[in-house]
């Protein structure tokens, strides 16, 4: 409830304007529960008792009216909301009365959710890290996230709200931080053994210090490569900070689909992965192997 | 007698209102109506095995496509049967509604062999799919191939165990109404299974074979 | 430890010396103790000479009167394990911070948060609503048992098979630790290769059997053997809730036991329904088990809606207010219960337009429930309202449930959920109308109808004493977590590492404690009853001066439940015998068709048991050889075409005869 960023701002202040609509119908619900239950209790015979009193039309169509109405307009709320507050649509304004200046390119993360930490990617630094995120401040971001076994959930309360991370599935996410600060971030979705373990870092900074964490990274990081982070999805808990200088280019990719073993029986390789982009409720992938089908290794790929 | 006279104040003349019925009361059978709904249950499932077909019916994983390991002659035939089945079962039931119980036991058997003249073309279609490495672990299509059609076809063989069990029962009791009760039920299964596996037939070979 | 040579292998499966957790202290010492009751406990029946009273009159049983009983008594048993497992939840993480990891380690907590959710749902919440309904429905549309007696024992039993193989897990293997519904791919074979998501899947498809037979049984009750006179608008509301609740469980059933079937085939077959490779889709997975999982919340609470609108009618002396609104609103939740399933999952990515749609369709169902609480209060008002428990408890609801209503349509605006998805603040929500909806409705009914089912009514005083402890213990309990929701604190966690937290989670252990002795005091009020049955004793049949049919019978009724069968002219049928001095036959019965007891509905679920014990530990022999011998004893039950007998007309007298002194004594 102490949001930084601008879709955490505008998420609270929906849960505000929701709770206070709803109020309008639950408090005086209550109160007359309590009044009722109160004044008709039996041992108070000055009440009127109207034992053959059960219907009345008025009523019913006032009790049934006022929560549609209510309903209506946090219906219509909701529609608009969500359109606008839609984890995939790029960012309209950096802030309130702060409209996104023209020709802003996204800052690119990609996200890994491993057993059980979290491997940031940023392809257009070529630098990598696990269990510490950072970007500048009023620099709209462009989340691509994935997973490597099994579901997760990518969740910076303070930044925006959350999106669940897939294995062989992209989701995405676009927020905004508007302060510097510290901001915890963490998996939002039990995934495991290690799940209480799996929470990072997220430094708001300043396009200087951005610069200068690239740097930090850059200077005293390894080198993921394949191998490297073959080694790094291995399960294991209470990951600390690490850095990578280089990364293996087409690393994500080859995450995404699957591919970092391009022998494995799983590699796919279609190029179109969100979820929420087919008709049906997931794309998916095929692998390229045609392996254990001997008879049938001169067909094309069905597509 | 069963009716008492009341007077409710300002009612005028005395109406006798009776609360129970004395004679004996016999509740409507309800098994008919339950079996139904349980048949409906039943359809959910196929339901859900449909739906998981129509997500995963292409996710050929780069394995044996629908074209590839469907035959559409050999369904024909399994289909031919199953209908047929259906016909048989129908003459059954005709001949017991007039109590003829040879006739109905004849046409009984004749579903029986046609039922599990469908079963057995349909093991020997998936033992050749298993063969040439296309079995139910290839892919998520196979996958869902594999359970829905299985899934009606182990319908059928319980329908086919349940059919000599009944043929037993009206061997030594006749056709009483339990019995004839029971034959109904089954008519609905087998008629039932008839329409998924319409639904198996269009759904999952035609549409699987034609472009 | 066991040789792990072929014929072991044959006999045992993967079942070795080493499944027992015996390197678990809070498991071996609850084995002690549970060991320790249970001998004593069949010590005790076996001194005082009950075993062939409990198999006559109880086991084999298709009595829905005692079939009812036996669903309340494994709900309130099971409610003691799942509630242990919430306070050693609560009890973890109020110390679980920073330095110190508790006394619970993840393997363990994780065991027990999942334990807890089916529980809770399956084995708690599911008999107890059922158990209710079979009790009390057939006696309010007079009708002598359900439609399929056999049937009734036969889906109790598969329920307590289902039950039985939750708590062996406890003591043989593990349970899942995946969360209450085993997201694929975390629970596929890969991710859980241990026997924990084996004992779930088996434990939920043996009881999810019995309870869609019921679901069957009940609905055919409700439609086929209404007694004449009572059309569908003057059926009461409780049996109007349990049609639409049956009717629920019919549709959505199903569809759990195919969605456990292929996570099943994934695991045992090595099919690719929902693995991450060769074409699986784990979302498939989450649409399939939510499209069951909504309506079955709905499932829990729409009985519970009934319950309140039989008592708040009964205990306001007034009529229901607005009899077909409550039933066009019931309908129009069963309906609209099946539309609004992804929200449970905003965050799945399913986008903008999809994501609206069921969050305004969600938003939709609090209208009809906002006209239930509105008719329920317009009852009481100008109403004579007794502050007896069952309307105590239908108070506390009102005001409880609300709340968790609205906080609900806050979680159905899908920008908020991202905030809220997965947070302590989902669990206060579901918990508030879990606990405030459907745990004290079933109070309410099990208060309102125990001296129905036993002749005395329960003991007020310790009522009162369980009832301030839960309701205040639910606010202690739930409150903090609605805080720490909002805060961002997310579910599922055995460690913190804010201290700044920890006060939150003590009150909410203070909450869980004062909940404790409320169960206690629960107890204490069954035993205290028992004891003093005779100053409680209902010898009217009518303790709460009643308006449905089932308060014209004796408490408890007779087998045969009405001597002769009721002819019904308006709702609140009793009350209207009641209006026109109604006198009670007391002559000229006729000999009553009854339906004969069995035994093969509890051999049938012993079998079904071993079954699922079986496949959990890859014990094919075995599993083949139960399985045969199931289906032997159902076709061979089929081959028994004498399942019932005819009570004389003599019997009926003697007993509408002992009625009738009981009655004259008692004025």
């Amino acid at each position: 409830m102490s949001p930084s960023g601008d879709l955490a701002v505008q998420q609270r202040n929906l849960i505000i304007t929701s709770t206070v609509l709803m109020l309008l119908i639950i408090v005086p619900v209550i109160v007359l529960t309590l009044l009722f239950a109160w004044h008709f209790r039996a041992s108070n015979k000055k009440a009127t008792y109207d034992p053959d009193w059960d219907h009345s039309t008025i009523l019913e169509l006032l009790i049934w009216a006022a929560p549609l109405l209510i309903i209506i307009a946090l219906g219509a709320i909701t529609w608009v909301s969500t359109h606008k507050l839609d984890p995939y649509r790029p960012l309209e304004r950096v802030a309130a009365h702060r409209p996104m200046p023209a020709g802003a390119r996204p800052l690119q993360v990609n996200v890994v959710a491993l057993d059980w930490k979290w491997l940031f990617i940023y392809p257009e630094q070529g630098i990598a890290t696990v269990n510490e995120l950072a970007a500048p401040v009023d620099r709209p971001i462009q989340f691509k996230i994935t997973a490597s076994s099994v579901m997760n959930s990518f969740f910076i309360p303070a930044l925006a709200g959350q999106i669940y991370a897939m294995p062989g599935m992209e989701t995405q996410l676009q927020a905004v931080i508007n302060a510097p600060g510290e901001f915890q971030g963490f998996s939002a979705n039990y995934s495991g053994h290690g799940f209480s373990g799996m929470h990072f870092l997220f430094h708001g900074v300043s396009e200087e210090g951005f610069a200068q964490w690239v740097q930090k990274a850059k200077a005293g990081g390894g080198d993921l490569s394949r191998e490297a982070y073959v080694k790094l999805a291995q399960p294991s808990e209470n990951d600390p900070v690490t850095y990578y200088a280089t990364v293996e280019p087409g690393l994500y990719r080859a995450i995404l689909t699957k591919c970092v073993d391009p022998e494995s029986p799983s590699c796919m390789t279609r190029m179109d992965l969100s979820p929420h982009e087919t008709s049906d409720s997931g794309v998916m992938l095929q692998p390229a192997s045609t392996r254990g089908m001997a008879a049938m290794a001169d067909h094309p790929h069905s597509d | 007698m069963s009716e008492i006279s009341t007077t409710l104040p300002g009612s005028g003349p005395a109406k006798p209102l009776a609360f129970y019925d004395t004679a004996e009361h016999h509740p409507v059978n309800g098994t008919l109506l339950g079996f139904w709904v349980y048949l409906m249950s039943d359809c959910l499932v196929f339901a859900c095995l449909f739906a998981a077909y129509g997500v995963l019916g292409r996710e050929y994983a780069g394995g044996p496509t629908a074209q590839e390991v469907l035959e559409l002659p050999a369904v024909a035939v399994n289909t031919t049967l199953l209908l047929l089945s259906s016909i048989t079962y129908g003459f059954a039931v005709l001949a017991m509604q007039r109590n003829r119980q040879n006739p109905m036991l004849v046409w009984l058997v004749i579903t029986g062999l046609l039922g599990a003249g469908f079963i057995t073309l349909e093991l020997r279609e998936f033992a050749h799919l298993i063969s040439i490495g296309a079995g139910p672990q290839r892919s998520a299509f196979l996958s869902s191939f594999f359970t829905l059609v299985g899934t009606h076809g182990l319908h059928v063989t319980c329908g086919l165990i349940w059919l000599v069990v009944l043929i037993t029962q009206v061997l030594r009791k006749g056709l009483i109404t339990a019995n004839k009760r029971r034959l109904l039920c089954l008519s609905m299964f087998w008629h039932f299974l008839d329409v998924v596996w319409v639904g198996v037939f269009s759904f999952v070979y035609l549409m699987g074979v034609l472009p | 430890m066991l040789a792990q040579t072929d014929l072991a292998k044959l006999i045992f499966g993967r079942l070795t010396l080493d499944s027992l957790p015996l390197h678990e202290p809070i498991v071996v010492y609850t084995f002690v103790a549970v060991a320790i009751g249970g001998i004593a406990l069949l010590g005790a029946i076996t001194y005082f000479r009950l075993w062939g009273y409990l198999w006559r009159e109880w086991f084999t049983s298709i009595d829905h009167k005692k079939i009812g009983i036996m669903y309340m008594i494994l709900g309130f048993v099971m409610l003691l394990r799942g509630f242990s497992d919430a306070i050693m939840m609560r009890a973890q993480q109020a110390i679980s911070f920073g330095d110190s990891h508790g006394y619970l380690p993840p393997e363990h907590y994780d065991q027990i948060f999942t334990a807890h959710g089916v529980i809770m749902i399956f084995f708690v919440a599911m008999p107890m609503v059922t158990g209710l309904m079979n009790f009390v429905m057939p006696l309010q549309i007079g009708a002598r048992d359900v439609a399929f007696p056999f049937l009734n024992n036969f889906s109790f039993w598969m329920t307590v098979a289902g039950a039985m193989l939750v708590m062996a897990s406890l003591f043989i293997g593990e349970f899942a630790r995946t969360g209450w519904l085993a997201y694929p791919p975390l629970s596929d074979i890969v991710s859980s290769p241990d026997a924990g998501v084996d004992y779930y899947i088996w434990a939920l498809q043996i009881a999810g059997v019995g309870t869609l037979l019921s679901g069957i049984n009940l609905l055919v009750t409700i439609v086929k053997m209404r007694a004449p006179g009572m059309t569908m608008m003057k059926m009461p509301v409780f049996t109007w809730t349990a049609l639409c609740t049956n009717v629920l469980i019919v549709a959505a059933f199903p569809v759990l036991t195919a969605v456990l079937a292929l996570l099943a085939l994934d695991r045992y077959a090595g099919t690719n329904f929902f693995t991450t490779e060769l074409g699986g889709n784990a979302m498939m997975y989450v649409n399939l088990i939510w499209i069951w999982g909504h309506p079955e919340v709905y499932i829990l609470i729409l009985p519970a809606f009934g319950i309140f609108s039989e008592v708040t009618a009964t205990f306001s002396r007034k009529p229901l207010f607005g009899y077909a609104s409550m039933v066009y609103a019931t309908v129009v939740i069963t309906v609209l219960s099946y539309l609004v399933w992804l929200h449970h999952f905003f965050t799945m990515g399913s986008g903008a337009s999809v994501n609206s749609f069921f969050g305004i369709t969600t938003m939709i169902i609090s209208i009809p429930t906002g006209a239930k609480i509105f008719n329920w209060l317009f009852t009481m008002y100008r109403g004579r309202v007794e502050f007896q428990l069952p309307m105590m408890w239908t108070v506390a609801f009102m005001v409880t449930f609300v709340i968790g209503g609205m906080t609900g349509v806050l979680l159905a605006v899908p920008p908020a959920d991202f905030s809220l998805h997965n947070s302590l603040f989902l669990i206060a929500h579901f918990h508030n109308v879990i606990i405030g909806g459907v745990l004290f409705g079933l109070f309410a009914g099990i208060t309102y109808w125990f001296p129905k089912a036993f002749g005395f009514r329960l003991d007020p005083f310790w009522g009162k004493c369980s009832f301030w402890l839960w309701v205040v213990g639910f606010y202690f309990a739930f409150m903090p977590l609605y805080v720490l929701g909002l805060m961002g604190v997310t579910r599922r966690l055995s460690h913190f590492d804010d201290p700044s937290l920890q006060i939150w989670f003590q009150i909410a252990a203070f909450g869980a404690l004062l909940i404790a002795l409320g169960i206690a005091c629960n107890i204490i009020q069954f035993v205290v009853s028992f004891r003093n049955r005779d100053k409680l004793r209902d010898t009217t049949g009518d303790p709460w001066d009643g308006r449905t049919l089932e308060w014209s019978t004796s408490s408890p009724p007779p087998k045969y439940n009405f001597a002769f069968t009721p002819l019904v002219h308006d709702h609140d049928a009793w009350w209207m015998m009641k209006k026109h001095h109604y006198q009670r036959p007391i002559g000229g019965f006729v000999p009553i068709h009854m339906p004969l007891n069995t035994g093969a509905g509890i051999i049938m679920g012993g079998l079904s048991f071993v079954f699922g014990f079986a496949m959990i530990w890859y014990m094919w022999l075995l599993a083949a050889v139960s399985f045969i011998a199931l289906l032997a004893v159902a076709i061979g039950h089929t081959f028994n075409y004498h399942r019932d007998y005819y009570l004389s007309s003599e019997e009926v007298t003697r007993t509408e005869a002992s009625r009738t002194e009981l009655l004259a004594s008692h004025v």
